[in-house]
Formats: structure tokens, sequence, C-alpha cells
């Protein structure tokens, strides 16, 4: 599988998921620049990181979500590639209209930088296939911006569609008000395309995807789309 | 022609900053101030005279760029 990591001004986990995907592909993986036109033709997989795009500017991801290159992703994105957000690259991926919702302003006003427990909802995609439907997950989330919000009618839709992702939760796996680290709506973390092949999420996988870090439960992410990819 | 563009959140939008500035008025000794919602002014200077066309060209830009209407609504005002 051959993974191109899109690199904005102010991405800046870049980087560690070049080192995630290197590890469980085999390959380095392409990075390209905001300015390019296009992705390289032998991209399976487009990989939108963390960082704060632009300043975080008019709003986060609104001005990346503009760029020369995301033309030729929401393209490509429609044809079928699979693309991946995470964090900032999520804020993208809304923006861009590739993803459904919006991410608002953690309603603490804080920035939130800890590991959290995760719920997978969905193991029927290429990004979650290698993890069980129900299990919890730790993966650290790092945002300001993370407030998911979809109107309520669209929120059922997509709950009908079983294109939420991922939830929050408490480690026994309880979905509470209490292990909302942001305000998202329904403890939203990560959500899909009807297609599912793009998933937009605010945790980092790409932070956990080696024992040294203290826990792998990310690159089972990485693992699952070489699987399903290569 | 100048355009102005008022982007808020949608009334059913959680606005943390709004709700953070309401407590800080109410800490200086505002009383009575039910409600603050937290927005963004644009100013715009526009090539075009015919304010029907100007008010339809910024309509366009808030719906591409400005404002996010997941969340946010605008409001334009045009002035000579």
């Amino acid at each position: 599988m051959q993974a191109a990591v899109l690199v904005f001004p102010g991405s800046n986990c870049d980087r560690d998921v070049a080192v995630a995907l290197r590890q469980s592909t085999g390959r380095t993986p392409h990075m390209v620049w905001h300015k390019d036109s296009a992705l390289p033709a032998d991209t399976d997989l487009a990989v939108l990181p963390g960082g704060f795009t632009y300043g975080d500017y008019l709003r986060v991801g609104a001005i990346a979500a503009h760029s020369s290159i995301m033309r030729d992703v929401r393209e490509r994105a429609d044809k079928g590639l699979p693309v991946l957000g995470i964090c900032n690259g999520f804020q993208v991926l809304t923006e861009a209209g590739l993803l459904p919702g919006a991410l608002l302003q953690n309603a603490s006003l804080r920035f939130v930088c800890r590991d959290v427990s995760l719920r997978v909802e969905n193991a029927s995609s290429m990004f979650t296939d290698g993890y069980a439907e129900g299990q919890t997950i730790t993966i650290p989330v790092a945002h300001a911006d993370g407030n998911y919000f979809v109107a309520e009618d669209k929120r059922r839709k997509l709950e009908d569609r079983e294109q939420i992702a991922f939830r929050y939760c408490d480690a026994k796996g309880q979905v509470t008000p209490e292990s909302n680290p942001n305000g998202s709506v329904g403890n939203i973390a990560g959500v899909f395309n009807k297609q599912r092949t793009v998933l937009g999420l605010m945790p980092h996988p790409e932070r956990l995807a080696d024992p040294a870090l203290g826990g792998s439960d990310g690159r089972t992410m990485f693992d699952s789309l070489v699987t399903a990819l290569a | 022609m100048k355009a102005r563009v008022h982007v808020t959140l949608k009334s059913g939008v959680l606005d943390p900053q709004g709700k953070a500035i309401h407590h800080a008025l109410s800490q200086l000794g505002y009383a009575g101030v039910d409600n603050v919602r937290a927005g963004k002014v644009f100013e715009l200077d526009i090539a075009e005279s015919d304010p029907e066309k100007a008010r339809e060209r910024v309509d366009r830009m808030c719906r591409d760029l400005l404002a996010n209407t997941v969340i946010e609504t605008y409001d334009i005002e045009l002035s000579a």
C-alpha cells in the first residue's frame, strides 16, 4: 500500500503519521505539499495529518480545505480513493465537504491533551476492520476545537447509516457525559462518509502506534488499511 | 461598493466563547444581560456598483468560504 501524507503550512503531525505508516506498510509515504496540483498516481491512501493549518485562521481547517491539492483529493475521493483525516485533518475534511458536520471550540474552552478511551462503533470498514465492534481502545487527543457538531436530524441519519466510527467512552466502554472530552454531540469522536471510504477522527492513532510510546491501539488502524489496500 | 458581513453561530449551536464573555460581563457588574453570542465581521471592498450583483457575489463568497453554513448564519450589509 502506498500512502500519501498531505503537508500544509502549520501541519505538525505529518512526520509522526509518516513513521506510523512506514511501520505498517513497509514503504515510505509520499509527502505531498499543499501547492501541488495532484497526488502521485500510485497513491492508495491519502492522509491529512494533525496540526494548525494556516494558524486556524477564519475557522479550523477552512483555508486548507480550499488549497490546490484539495481539489484533486476531493475528485479522487469522489471516485473512491480512501482518505484519512486525523485531528486538524478531520477539520479540513468537514470544511471540504468530504465529511458531514463541523468541529467547534471545545465546550470547556480548554485545550485537551490526554489519552482517552474510545468505543469502536463500526468495525466494518477498511480503517477499523482490525478492531472488534464494541471494543474499547486507548488513543490520545490533543485539540482545542474537537467539539463535533451535526444537526439533530443529520445525526440520526449518521446513526442509521452506521457512519459513526468511534465514540468517547469510559475505561469500561460506557459512553457517558463525563467521558466526553470536548462536548461533541453523541460523544462522537470519528465519522465516515456514506461509502466508508473517508474517515475523520479527532484522536491521534499515530501517537499510540508503538509499545515504546505506551501502547499500540492506534497501529491497528494502519494495519487494517494495509490488509484492505495491499 | 463596501460590504459588511456578520457571521454568527446558529441559534442551536453551543457558543462557549459567548458564554465566557457573558460570565465576564456579569463579573463586571453588568446585570440584566440575558445572553451573549460571539461572532465575526468581515469588511469587503468590491469592484461592483450594482447592489444586487454585489449582494449576489458576496452571498456566494459567504457560502464558499466566509461562513460554514453547517454551524453559522450570515448577514450582508451593503453601502456605497
